[in-house]
């Protein structure tokens, strides 16, 4: 009974293997294989360069989930705040050197690989809200003073990557943030006030977008007005989808694919290309085993005996949510381009290995999901 | 272990799951309508996105179809397409543009003009896209670019197909020729054939090439090709090679066509001989010529200037648009509308004293001492003017207009070959209407004998021979005997309404002109029993001869300029008792046409009544030439 119930006896290695949920890891699975298939298809149907890189990657992102998963549940609390501060420390650097590194902002050079603070932004800011929230109870939520630390943890990178700019990860980064706020029982005082106060900010915050931000919301707007400039991706996108029909024109047949009118096709666009050559079909399955891996998502947070577990786990899935509406619904027409690829599936070492890092996470709280975390846990660290 | 704020944990544990569960509605519905999206643009609008991506990837190119070719009435090919061996340059399988057009350059000649226009290109275009850098290469060249082809990278010998014309000048006028379309022809005309938009596609601008340009032209081909977006060719999907064009023959006889052609050489002439019955053109001539190869491959300047200089007017179709004044050829129908008037009867005579007064004016014979009495043949035989401006006195000229129209004079045919002229006839009311004097009656005598307002082209006199020689039936020429498969039935033309005893006049004075010692065309006689021919001599003023130089003594021609020359005529039909060709001959300042127009007639109609069709078989309608088709 306590080895079910409130033990505070630490979980074997072994346990923990056989415990993992090895339907979300199929899924996974799944998902990147449609990937692989697809950068085989538009490479013309060779594994060089990109499937058997996206392949290594997810590899080496699997191991990392199962590392992450194996990890204590509450030494990823421990490490939150830290993570987070480290995170914020390299976007800042990532600012300062962009602007000397002329145009590389996004990226910092680890010689290994290059990694996108942003991309580790939206990791560590799920960690440390849900490490704070778990600590607060419900009324404390709602309370101005309590807010403070939160809406900084959300504002300080939301600004930071804004200034990149990076309006689609910032989008996402404000986003996780408010649903945790939500979803951790913030009073509804508070969240009316603030849609309102967001809603105000849309016209003011337009004058800020750059030129080619606002080109793409006009573009959006009338993707016809310019069909072969700004307009051309979502035109081509669109008649790809469009003409793929029920079943698709065939594997490694999509004219548009196959002979390039289709524009990043192995990155944000490759939901497109699944499109037209699976079709209907194709494109429905592939959001069907999206929608599974968020159920599994979600019933782990449900099960999780641990706010801080819940928190993780949802903010994990409500992550991963936002690159799949996003995605879709850019390469679709039904929102303006910016640049968020389809997780598990476009070509990209930093996105891959962070949605994976946060499958590990999100399996790290369904094997602790019985595991106790004290309220307060010690201070900061 | 009870643990720290567990009541509060149930309580926020109640929250999340109630908010989280509104928040994952509210994605289910977001992917609801995603689907919704797909499914409106793969279902819904299937249709038209696929016909997108079908644009987007298929291009489709007009291949221009093999043109008509066109013989004469026994097959041989008078227009046809050769092959014309060009140097393509592809840039992108060239090291550099400027090398390979150097090691080219090796091989075949390049001009300054060539180099630059292949580099202006190479700029502009996309790099896989092929530059002409010389066409028209000999076969010679040709061979040594296909041998050499290792050292040439880049460069690719090419085979394209380009008119040509075996006879050159000898039929210029009758064939015309083709050339690039302009812009101009665009605009004037309704033809939507898109074939004219192909870059570099000939069409007819002259004569039979352009007359029956459509049906020479053909059907486009298409070729379907997949583009990638950057327009690069990935491979051909399907090829139409169209429909070539259909070759047609003329009722021209080219071996009569080329002999007339060098018995006029080096003079500004015109022949037409024609089938009195069927109208069909046995020969169309009008010398000089020009070379239509030139204008296929583009015509150089220099050349181009030497045409239009030439004072002998290579560029002009005389026979259909040089207008003369018929002069005594003419002279036939005066007689005839004297006898349908009833003004004169045939055997009585006038006396010719070599001049009749009118009023205050003197009008001359041209035989100084008169021929004395003459009745009707003999007026012709010896082409008395005396006579006619009595007779042309005594029908009026609105009589001789009215016959002048009914044998083909001041009308125009619908001949196939396009620029045919309408000459002139006059009558009062023309007159008077076109210069708003009134008609004088010395008009009406000098144009009893051809001159004066009257104006005939080289067909028509050819046309009203044909029609004095078969019995007063509204022949009109023709020069298509067939077109594809379609041969166009020569109905037997109707009546003029002339009656039998006039033309039976015409001809009878005509045989003496040509069989009588004494005739004018005497010593341009067929000696023949069954090919003799019959015909009549005119000779038109060019400059008027003025009183002081009549006293003093008329100049003769061959001491005037040759501008100033009279213009020889002469028309003609044969055989003299079974008509069956009619010819007319005008040689431009060639001074009598007695000494000028007729020899050259004889032997004209000679050649044509030895080769009648009658004892050889003509060529049908495009069966007899089937299968002949190359390429």
């Amino acid at each position: 009974m306590l080895d079910t119930y409130g033990s505070t006896r630490e979980l074997r290695f072994l346990d923990k293997l056989k415990d993992f949920n090895w339907l979300l890891i199929a899924l996974i699975a799944a998902i990147a294989s449609i990937g692989f298939a697809m950068l085989y298809s538009v490479a013309g149907g060779t594994f060089e360069p990109r499937a058997s890189r996206q392949m290594i990657l997810f590899g080496i992102g699997l191991c990392a989930l199962i590392v992450v998963a194996l990890v204590d549940l509450r030494v990823w609390m421990r490490l939150a705040y830290p993570a987070y501060a480290a995170s914020l420390l390299l976007l800042v650097v990532v600012e300062l050197f962009g602007k000397i590194g002329m145009g590389a902002e996004r990226w910092v050079d680890l010689y290994v690989f290059q990694l996108q603070p942003s991309e580790l932004m939206k990791i560590t800011l799920i960690l440390a809200m849900a490490r704070y929230l778990h600590s607060l109870t419900l009324d404390e939520v709602s309370r101005p003073l309590t807010l403070i630390p939160p809406l900084a943890m959300i504002g300080l990178p939301v600004i930071l990557v804004l200034m990149q700019p990076n309006l689609g990860t910032a989008t996402i980064l404000g986003a996780v943030g408010a649903s945790l706020l939500f979803v951790a029982g913030l009073s509804w005082k508070w969240i009316l006030p603030a849609v309102g106060a967001v809603a105000a900010a849309i016209p003011v915050g337009w004058q800020f977008l750059l030129p080619y931000q606002k080109e793409r919301v006009y573009t959006f707007l009338d993707p016809e007005r310019d069909p072969l400039g700004a307009g051309y991706n979502i035109l081509q996108s669109k008649i790809a989808i469009g003409s793929g029909g029920v079943f698709g024109k065939g594997y490694m047949l999509g004219s548009q694919s196959q002979l390039n009118f289709l524009p990043e096709k192995h990155t944000d666009f490759i939901f497109t290309t699944l499109g037209e050559e699976f079709g209907l079909l194709g494109a429905v399955t592939l959001l069907l085993l999206y929608l599974a891996v968020l159920t599994i998502g979600m019933m782990i947070a449900y099960s999780s005996r641990s706010h801080f577990g819940r928190l993780l786990a949802f903010g994990i899935c409500v992550n991963f949510v936002l690159y799949i509406l996003i995605n879709v619904s850019m390469v679709m027409g039904v929102i303006p381009v910016v640049g968020i690829p389809l997780p598990l599936v476009s070509y990209g070492g930093t996105a891959m290995l962070t949605v994976l890092f946060g499958f590990g996470l999100l399996m790290c709280v369904h094997l602790h999901r019985n595991v106790d975390v004290p309220r307060h846990s010690g201070a900061f660290w | 272990m009870p643990i720290l704020g567990d009541g509060h944990d149930t309580l926020r544990a109640k929250t999340f799951t109630r908010r989280s569960l509104v928040m994952g509605g509210g994605v289910v519905t977001l992917f609801a309508a995603l689907t919704g999206r797909i499914y409106h643009l793969q279902v819904v609008e299937r249709e038209r996105y696929a016909m997108l991506a079908e644009d987007n990837r298929v291009n489709v190119q007009l291949l221009p179809p093999l043109r008509g070719r066109i013989f004469d009435r026994f097959g041989v090919e008078l227009a046809s397409n050769r092959q014309n061996y060009r140097a393509v340059l592809i840039p992108e399988k060239a090291e550099s543009v400027e090398r390979a057009l150097d090691a080219l350059a090796a091989y075949i000649p390049i001009s300054d003009n060539q180099r630059q226009k292949a580099l202006r290109e190479a700029r502009r275009n996309k790099p896989f896209t092929p530059i002409t850098v010389a066409e028209n290469l000999t076969w010679e060249q040709f061979a040594s670019l296909n041998l050499n082809i290792p050292d040439l990278s880049g460069v690719e010998p090419d085979v394209g197909d380009t008119r040509h014309y075996p006879f050159g000048p000898q039929l210029s006028h009758v064939l015309g020729y083709v050339a690039a379309v302009s812009e101009r022809d665009l605009e004037n005309t309704d033809d939507d054939d898109p074939l004219l938009r192909i870059p570099g596609f000939r069409i007819g601008k002259q004569g039979v090439e352009r007359a029956v340009d459509r049906d020479l032209r053909g059907k486009a081909g298409v070729r379907q090709i997949e583009v990638n977006a950057y327009g690069r060719v990935i491979r051909e999907l399907s090829r139409d090679t169209g429909t070539p064009g259909e070759d047609v023959v003329l009722t021209l006889d080219m071996e009569i066509q080329k002999f007339t052609q060098a018995r006029v050489a080096d003079q500004s002439a015109s022949v037409v001989v024609m089938d009195i019955h069927n109208g069909d053109i046995i020969a169309l001539v009008s010398n000089p010529g020009f070379d239509p190869n030139d204008f296929n491959v583009g015509i150089s300047h220099a050349r181009w200037k030497e045409l239009t200089e030439d004072p002998l007017k290579p560029l002009i179709n005389k026979a259909l648009t040089g207008q003369y004044p018929p002069g005594s050829t003419f002279k036939m129908l005066t007689a005839i509308a004297a006898i349908e008037a009833g003004v004169i009867p045939p055997e009585s005579t006038v006396h010719c004293s070599g001049r009749m007064s009118l009023g205050s004016h003197d009008f001359h014979c041209w035989k100084r001492g008169g021929h004395g009495s003459v009745n009707m043949i003999g007026a012709l035989k010896y082409s008395c003017d005396i006579y006619f401006y009595e007779v042309a006195r005594r029908c009026g000229v609105d009589k001789i207009s009215e016959v002048a129209h009914r044998f083909g004079l001041g009308e125009t045919f619908g001949f196939e070959v396009p620029g045919e002229k309408r000459g002139n006839v006059p009558s009062q009311a023309w007159k008077l209407a076109t210069t708003g004097e009134p008609w004088q009656q010395g008009e009406t005598l000098i144009t009893g004998i051809g001159q004066g307002y009257l104006l005939a082209t080289p067909l028509q006199l050819a046309v009203m021979t044909a029609r004095i020689a078969n019995g007063g039936r509204a022949v009109v020429p023709h020069i298509l005997r067939s077109v594809g498969a379609t041969s166009y039935a020569k109905p037997v033309p109707p009546s003029i309404g002339i009656p039998d005893v006039a033309l039976d006049l015409a001809r009878q004075g005509m045989n003496a002109v040509s069989n009588e010692p004494g005739g004018t065309a005497y010593g341009s006689r067929i000696v023949s029993d069954t090919l003799a021919l019959a015909g009549k001599t005119g000779t038109a003023q060019v400059r008027r001869i003025t009183r002081e130089e009549r006293a003093t003594g008329v100049i003769h021609n061959d001491n005037l300029p040759w501008h100033l020359r009279d213009h020889a005529l002469f028309v003609a039909f044969a055989p003299v008792d079974v008509p069956r060709y009619a010819i007319s001959v005008i040689v431009e300042h060639g001074g009598s046409g007695s000494k000028a127009a007729a020899p050259v007639a004889r032997d004209v109609m000679q050649l044509t009544l030895e080769r009648d069709p009658s004892r050889r078989a003509a060529m049908g309608p495009s069966a007899g030439i089937a299968g002949k088709r190359e390429g």
